[in-house]
C-alpha cells in the first residue's frame, strides 16, 4: 500500500472515480426524484421532493465540479453532467431505480439516506479539505432528507394495510441493490490508505443499526441478505440509465453549448 | 482604482447591508450573513460569499445582485469567491434580520436545533410533539404544528397556528 500511496497519478485517477462515483450518485437520484414534480400525492410532498432533488443537484455540481478539477481537461460539472455516456457513469444501481409509486420512492430515499448520512459524517474528516467542505456542507442537508425519508417509511409501513403491503414490497424489490453501497476495490483501497475515504464495509454497522431501527418501527421484515446487484460504480449499468441519460442531456445533445 | 479613491472595505460593508435576498427581499444579504469577507487586493474587490444551501437557485442571482449594486457604486473590479467552509449556518442571520423575517410572516430559526439524524421518539413524533416550539409570526402563539418539512424554499419548512390557523413558513435551522 505505502508504494501505491507514492504514485501521484494513481491517486489521483483514484480520486477521480471516486468523486463520478459520489457525484453521480446525487445526479441521478436528484435527477430521479425531480421527476415527481408536479405528480407528488399532495403539495407539501411535492415540493418537500422537489427540494430533496434540489439539494442532490447542488451537491452534484459541487462534486462535480471538483472532479473536472482533478481531472485537469478543462472538463466542468455540466460536461460531465451532460455530455458523457452510460457507460462512463459511475452511480450505484439503487439510485437509477424507477420511482414506482411515492411509497417505493420515498424508500430508495431512505436507504440511500442513511448510506449517505454516514458517508458524508466520515467524509467531513477527510485529509483532502476540497472533499471535507463539500461534505461539511451537504452532510446538513442530507441530515433533513434521513429525517423525512425514515419518518414517512415508518408511517407509511406502519399505517394503513395497503400502504403496509406497498412499503414491504418495496423494500424487497430494493433490498438486493442495498449491498452495491459497502463493496469496495482498488481504487477505493487506495484512497482510504491516504485518509481520504472511509472503507465502504466500515459503514455498514451504522447503516445496518439506522435500518434495523426504522423497519422496526415501521412495523416492516427485513429482508433476508441474499444476491447483491452491482455494476454501477465500474459503468456497467441497468437498462434504466439509458432512459435518465437520454431525457436529461437532450439539450445539450441536440443544441451543444445552449444556455439560458 | 486609484488607491486614494477606493472606498474603505466598510462602506462596501455597508452597500452589501442594502442589497435585498432575491427570495426574501425584507432581508439583506448580511442580515443573512452569507457575505464573509471583503478585501481589496490590489485594485480588485474581492467579496466572499458562502451559499446558503448548495443547490439554492438564489446563489446565482445572488452573484448578480452583488456585482450589479458595487457597478452602480463606481466599482468596476469586483471578484467573488465562493467559501464553502465554515458551512452557512442559520446562526448567522442577524438579530435584526430575524425581527425582520417576523415581520414579515415568517418564525425565524431556533439555532441549536438543525436536523441531526437522530431518530425523534415515536410518540412525539405521531402527536407532533417535540422540544421544538415555533410561535406563530402572525398571533405569537405556540400552538402551532408542521406541516411539511420543506416549505416554498428548501430553507424553509411550513408550519400551522392551531390558534389562529394562520399557515406560516418556518425558516428552519441547518
Amino acid at each position: 500500500m505505502a508504494t501505491a500511496a507514492l504514485d501521484p497519478a494513481a491517486r489521483q485517477a483514484a480520486l477521480l472515480e471516486f468523486l463520478l462515483r459520489i457525484g453521480d450518485n446525487t445526479l441521478i437520484l436528484g435527477h430521479r426524484v425531480s421527476e415527481w414534480c408536479g405528480h407528488s400525492p399532495a403539495l407539501e410532498e411535492d415540493i418537500a421532493l422537489a427540494n430533496t432533488a434540489l439539494d442532490l443537484i447542488g451537491q452534484t455540481q459541487l462534486w462535480l465540479g471538483l472532479a473536472g478539477e482533478v481531472e485537469g481537461k478543462g472538463r466542468s460539472a455540466d460536461d460531465l453532467a451532460y455530455l458523457r455516456d452510460g457507460y462512463e457513469f459511475r452511480n450505484i444501481l439503487l439510485v437509477e431505480r424507477p420511482n414506482g409509486d411515492f411509497g417505493k420512492t420515498l424508500m430508495r430515499q431512505f436507504l440511500f439516506d442513511a448510506w449517505h448520512y454516514l458517508l458524508l459524517k466520515a467524509l467531513k474528516g477527510s485529509s483532502d479539505t476540497r472533499i471535507a467542505e463539500i461534505a461539511e456542507k451537504a452532510f446538513k442537508e442530507v441530515s433533513y432528507h434521513l429525517d423525512r425519508s425514515r419518518d414517512l417509511v415508518i408511517r407509511l409501513g406502519d399505517g394503513t394495510a395497503e400502504s403496509h403491503r406497498r412499503m414491504q414490497e418495496a423494500l424487497d424489490e430494493l433490498w438486493p441493490f442495498t449491498g452495491e453501497m459497502f463493496m469496495s476495490d482498488a481504487l477505493d483501497a487506495e484512497l482510504v490508505e491516504a485518509g481520504i475515504v472511509p472503507a465502504p464495509e466500515s459503514l455498514k454497522a451504522g447503516w445496518d443499526e439506522i435500518v434495523a431501527e426504522t423497519l422496526a418501527e415501521g412495523t416492516l421484515k427485513k429482508p433476508a441478505d441474499g444476491y447483491m446487484h452491482k455494476g454501477g460504480r465500474r459503468g456497467v449499468h441497468t437498462e434504466h440509465l439509458g432512459f435518465i441519460l437520454s431525457e436529461m442531456q437532450f439539450l445539450q445533445r441536440a443544441y451543444p453549448g445552449a444556455t439560458w | 482604482m486609484d488607491p486614494a479613491l477606493r472606498p474603505s472595505v466598510d462602506e462596501v460593508w455597508h452597500w452589501l447591508s442594502e442589497v435585498p435576498d432575491p427570495e426574501i427581499p425584507v432581508i439583506s444579504l448580511t442580515d443573512l450573513g452569507i457575505i464573509r469577507d471583503v478585501e481589496w487586493r490590489d485594485d480588485t474587490l474581492v467579496v466572499t460569499v458562502t451559499p446558503t444551501y448548495s443547490g439554492c437557485p438564489a446563489t446565482t442571482v445572488i452573484n448578480l445582485d452583488i456585482e450589479a449594486a458595487l457597478a452602480g457604486k463606481g466599482l468596476a473590479k469586483v471578484k467573488l469567491e465562493r467559501r464553502l467552509s465554515p458551512a452557512w449556518t442559520t446562526d448567522w442571520i442577524s438579530a435584526e434580520g430575524r425581527e425582520k423575517l417576523r415581520d414579515y410572516g415568517i418564525a425565524p430559526p431556533i439555532d441549536g436545533t438543525a436536523a441531526d439524524g437522530v431518530l425523534m421518539k415515536r410518540i412525539d413524533r405521531l402527536s407532533g410533539r417535540s422540544n421544538l416550539t415555533i410561535a406563530c409570526p402572525r398571533c405569537g402563539s405556540a400552538n402551532t404544528e408542521k406541516i411539511s418539512q420543506f416549505g416554498s424554499t428548501p430553507c424553509k419548512a411550513s408550519y400551522r397556528c392551531t390558534d389562529c390557523l394562520e399557515p406560516f413558513d418556518y425558516f428552519k435551522c441547518i
